[in-house]
Order: structure tokens, then C-alpha cells, then sequence
């Protein structure tokens, strides 16, 4: 193609945004409320995920030791744990500072009756996990392991985040998949109409002896901008809905972020915008490809 | 011998558009061309006349390479139309210029942008398409007409932009589906004489129409069908009545 071809087609895609402006805001609409609702879902979907993954780090299981265990041992038995794959941290906790964390929760001053630490069998190691449907597997490794005399977890916590988190991943797929079809089928249907339209263009065209490359590229650049503006509206809405859901939600109420800590929109965004982009301009070009190819067999 | 095997040859290489046999078939209804036997020279003028039905436009399209033959083989340039392949069909119909009765032009584009356009898909240069074009509005008469809008113009000029356009390429063929069907007849007789022009400076003309005083007055060679048969063919010929 020679390059004042190349730009004449790019200059005709841009210009038949322009020549069929009805055709142009539908599906332009169509795109962007499609990939609004998809982004929409998709900075719900991620805060939650981040909160649940938040609260399964939190929870940790406790390992307490055999009464006179050796150091040595405590520490081996330390590096053994830390080796396992579903082991995110481990943080030893000594006699002295569980007696500590426990006169700061419970004691607030009382404690003056107590002249030797109470907890002196106490020492133990608070182990967190990357995956807390894994906290079984360990629970059964550690209870197994020699010198180790009890194993604190919570199992109801455990499985509960599991379940949420498996809920969340099913129905998200779910729901996105959905949305996509959705999209897929609104914005064909705009495209046969844009095209259709345009049937008399494309057969003339062809009549000339214009090749299906040449036919088409206008219509694909066309598409793709179709496709680029489509996200990038929805995009730019849900950018500022984001920042003004979260300075309201942090300046409104902040107990609830002390609890619930929620993605910058940096973080939402990163994912989102190619993610949103990518969609767009790949159904408008599939859409333009797959539209012009029928009229193309003149 | 010798001699007439050359002459022989010699009509071969000027044969420009060879049909053999030709049957069309739609897949509804009666055959649309049967058994249709059709040579044209190279340079020749031609007249496909006929009432409706009797297979005038199913003969442009399958010379187009718009439909395909259902037996029977149509070369055009040395184009085999029963076998070429889909990416080739570009390429062969570049040697064509085609009118039709209801013009085609891109309304959302001025008269220098719908023949510029023809000279786009074959990818000229900006330097020869703004040499290339105007000369060309020149021919037809529309050089003072170029910044027009289709809807700005008459029927006529219209006409002559389609004209324009299917020229700019400079085809070696020029197929015209009733050109002058929605013409009075002063714009009709200006068409036919520019088509006659464009024949004497070498290009082969085949212009489908129902116009008997066109083809009556003209005296060029008239082919008849009937009923998708060629029922006659005559040099310097005229309209058949049917009845």
C-alpha cells in the first residue's frame, strides 16, 4: 500500500465517523454503556476481592510448643514452617510478649499482682497464609510435627473466606461473561445497520476493482475508533465516580476504612484501562471485520 | 494457408470478450441466459437491447464477474470468469469502466471527490490524480462543476461524473447498463455521443438499452436476446420489434 493510500484510508475512517453521526453515536453509546456497566462490576468486584484477601491475611494459625523446648529447636521448628509454599509470614511470638499483648488487652493496669509472667509456656508462632483454603493441609502438617503441642486456627473464619472468595470469582466470570455476550450481540447489530447503509459504497467499490483489503481498512479504522472513544467515555465516568465514591466514603466514614481498606484508583485503573481499551477497539475491529466481509462478495 | 492461419490469429488476439456456450441458471425460476454464443472485438461498439427479462443485466453482471456461469466459459482480456479466483477479480475488473442507469456515485462527496475516488482504488499518486482528474472533467464537461455535490447536479452531469469516474482509469472496456434510462432525451443523445467519442479514441463500448431511436440512429452492431437467447446479431443493425 503506498503511503498517500495508507493515509487516505486513515483520513476516510476518521471522516466516516463524521458522514454517518447517527450510526456513530449509537455505537458509540452501545459500546460505552456495555464497557460502563463491565467497569462498573469490575471496581466492585476488585475492592471486594482486595477486602476478603485483606481479612484471609489476617487470619492466622498459632503454634505452641512442648514445655521446655530448647531454642534450638523452636527455631528449627520456625524454618521448617516457613519453608512450606502456603505460608505468607511467620512471626514468633516470646513468653514475654505474649504476656505484654495480653496485660495491653485485658489487665489495663492490674497486672500489678502478678510477680512472674503467668504465660511463661506461652511462646508461640503466629503463622499467616497466602491461600487460607490451605489452612487444613498445614493445620495436619504442624500437628504432626515433633515438639509442637497445640495448634490454635480458626476454622469457621477459614472456610468462610473461602467460600466468599470462590463466590465472588464464579460469579464475577459469570456476570462479565454475560455483559461481554451482551456487548458482542448490541454491537454487531449497530454495525450490520452502519453498514448496510453503506452497501452501495462498498459495491461500488468493488465494481472499480477496489481490493477487500482496501474495501475494508476504512471501516476497521472506523470500528477501532468507534471502539476507543466507547471505552474511553466509560472510563473517564467511572474514574471520577471512583474518586468521589472513595473521598466520601474515607472523610464520611472512617471506621469503615480502619476495617474495610479499599483500592486507589491507580490500582482499579491499572487493570481496567487496557483491560477496557482492549475490549472496545478489539470488538470494533471483529465487529467491522466480520460485517464488511458479507458484502464484500460482489 | 499460411495466410489464412495468420488472419486467423490475428482475430484471436483481437477478440476481447469471448462467450461460449453461456447458460445462467438462478436458483429460482427459469434460466436467465441459455446457450448465449457472443464475441466482441476489441475497439467494436455494441448494442444489447432487449425487453426486460430477456437477460441484458444477468450478461453485464457475469461480464462484471458480479455472478459466475452456471456451464459454458466467458473470457474477458484473457480472463477466464468461470475459474479466476476471488483475489484476482480486483485486478480484472480495473481494465473495466461500468455506468449504470442509476448513476452510483457517493453522494456524501463532490464531483472531483467520486472520479478521484475510482483513481484511489488504483492507487495513483496525489501528483497524477490531480492531474488525471480534472482533464477528465474536462472530457465530460464538468470542469467548472467539480466542487458540486451529486444532488446539485441535473441527471445529465451526473451521468457524466459516473462517465468520468468509469474513464479516469482509462479501461480497456466500458460497460454501460442503460445509461440514458433516466435521461431526457438531449442529455441521452449527449451521453451516446460522448460514448461514441470514447469508442473512436480505442475503447470497446457495450451499452445495454432499451432507447430505439439511440439504437436505430446510431447503426453500430446490435445484439438482441430474448427470453436469455441472442436472437439476432448484426453489424449496423437496429431495435427489433417483438412483435
Amino acid at each position: 500500500m503506498r503511503i498517500s493510500s495508507f493515509f487516505y484510508t486513515l483520513r476516510q475512517g476518521v471522516r466516516n465517523l463524521f458522514r454517518n453521526k447517527l450510526f456513530t453515536l449509537a455505537s458509540i453509546a452501545t459500546i460505552s454503556a456495555c464497557l460502563f456497566l463491565f467497569g462498573l462490576f469490575y471496581a466492585v468486584v476488585t475492592n471486594f476481592q482486595h477486602i476478603v484477601k485483606n481479612a484471609q491475611q489476617g487470619v492466622s494459625v498459632s503454634v505452641f510448643f512442648d514445655e521446655g523446648l530448647d531454642e534450638s529447636r523452636i527455631q528449627q521448628i520456625g524454618e521448617q514452617i516457613a519453608r512450606r509454599t502456603e505460608v505468607a509470614d511467620l512471626v514468633f511470638v516470646s513468653a514475654d510478649e505474649a504476656w505484654e499483648e495480653f496485660k495491653g488487652d485485658y489487665l489495663e493496669g492490674y497486672e500489678d499482682g502478678f510477680t512472674e509472667n503467668p504465660l511463661a509456656d506461652s511462646a508461640h508462632y503466629d503463622i499467616y497464609l497466602s491461600d487460607v483454603s490451605m489452612q487444613p493441609a498445614l493445620v495436619t502438617y504442624l500437628e504432626s510435627m515433633e515438639g509442637v503441642s497445640k495448634v490454635n486456627r480458626s476454622e469457621l473464619v477459614a472456610t468462610t473466606l473461602t467460600g466468599v472468595n470462590a463466590l465472588i470469582a464464579y460469579v464475577s466470570v459469570g456476570i462479565i461473561a454475560i455483559l461481554l455476550a451482551v456487548s458482542v450481540f448490541l454491537i454487531s447489530n449497530t454495525v450490520i445497520i452502519g453498514i448496510s447503509i453503506r452497501r452501495e459504497e462498498i459495491n461500488i467499490m468493488k465494481y472499480i476493482g477496489a481490493t477487500d483489503f482496501f474495501v475494508r481498512s476504512p471501516f476497521v479504522i472506523e470500528g477501532m475508533l468507534i471502539g476507543l472513544i466507547g471505552a474511553a467515555l466509560p472510563l473517564g465516568v467511572i474514574y471520577g465516580m471512583y474518586n468521589i465514591v472513595l473521598t466520601y466514603v474515607t472523610e464520611r466514614f472512617p471506621m469503615l476504612t480502619t476495617l474495610l481498606s479499599f483500592l486507589t484508583v491507580q490500582e482499579v485503573f491499572g487493570v481496567l484501562t487496557p483491560v477496557s481499551i482492549g475490549i472496545g477497539v478489539g470488538i470494533g475491529f471483529l465487529g467491522s471485520i466480520v460485517t464488511v466481509r458479507r458484502y464484500l462478495r460482489v | 494457408m499460411a495466410g489464412k492461419k495468420k488472419r486467423k490469429s490475428t482475430a484471436a488476439q483481437n477478440e476481447i470478450i469471448n462467450l461460449t456456450n453461456v447458460c445462467k441458471a438462478y436458483s429460482t425460476g427459469a434460466p436467465a441466459l441459455k446457450d448465449v454464443n457472443l464475441h466482441i472485438n476489441r475497439g467494436e461498439f455494441v448494442f444489447i437491447v432487449g425487453d426486460s427479462g430477456s437477460g441484458k443485466s444477468t450478461l453485464i453482471k457475469l461480464l462484471l464477474r458480479e455472478l459466475t456461469v452456471t456451464s459454458g466459459s466467458i473470457n474477458v482480456m484473457g480472463y477466464d470468469l468461470s475459474r479466476i479466483r476471488h483475489r484476482k477479480i480486483p485486478k480484472f475488473r480495473r481494465n473495466l469502466g461500468v455506468v449504470f442507469q442509476d448513476f452510483r456515485l457517493l453522494k456524501d462527496r463532490n464531483v472531483y471527490e467520486n472520479v478521484a475516488f475510482a483513481q484511489r482504488i488504483v492507487q495513483k499518486s496525489g501528483k497524477e490524480i490531480k492531474r488525471n482528474v480534472p482533464s477528465m472533467l474536462a472530457v465530460v464537461g464538468l470542469a467548472g462543476k467539480y466542487k458540486a455535490k451529486p444532488r446539485q447536479l441535473s441527471g445529465g452531469e451526473q451521468q457524466r461524473v459516473a462517465l468520468a469516474r468509469a474513464l479516469v482509469n482509462q479501461p480497456t472496456i466500458l460497460l454501460a447498463d442503460e445509461p440514458t434510462g433516466n435521461l431526457d432525451p438531449k442529455n441521452s443523445w449527449e451521453i451516446m455521443k460522448l460514448l461514441e467519442q470514447i469508442n473512436e479514441n480505442g475503447t470497446t463500448v457495450i451499452v445495454v438499452t432499451h432507447n430505439r431511436e439511440i439504437v436505430n440512429a446510431m447503426q453500430k452492431r446490435v445484439v438482441t436476446l430474448k427470453k436469455g437467447v441472442v436472437i439476432s446479431d448484426e453489424e449496423k443493425g437496429g431495435y427489433i420489434d417483438e412483435d
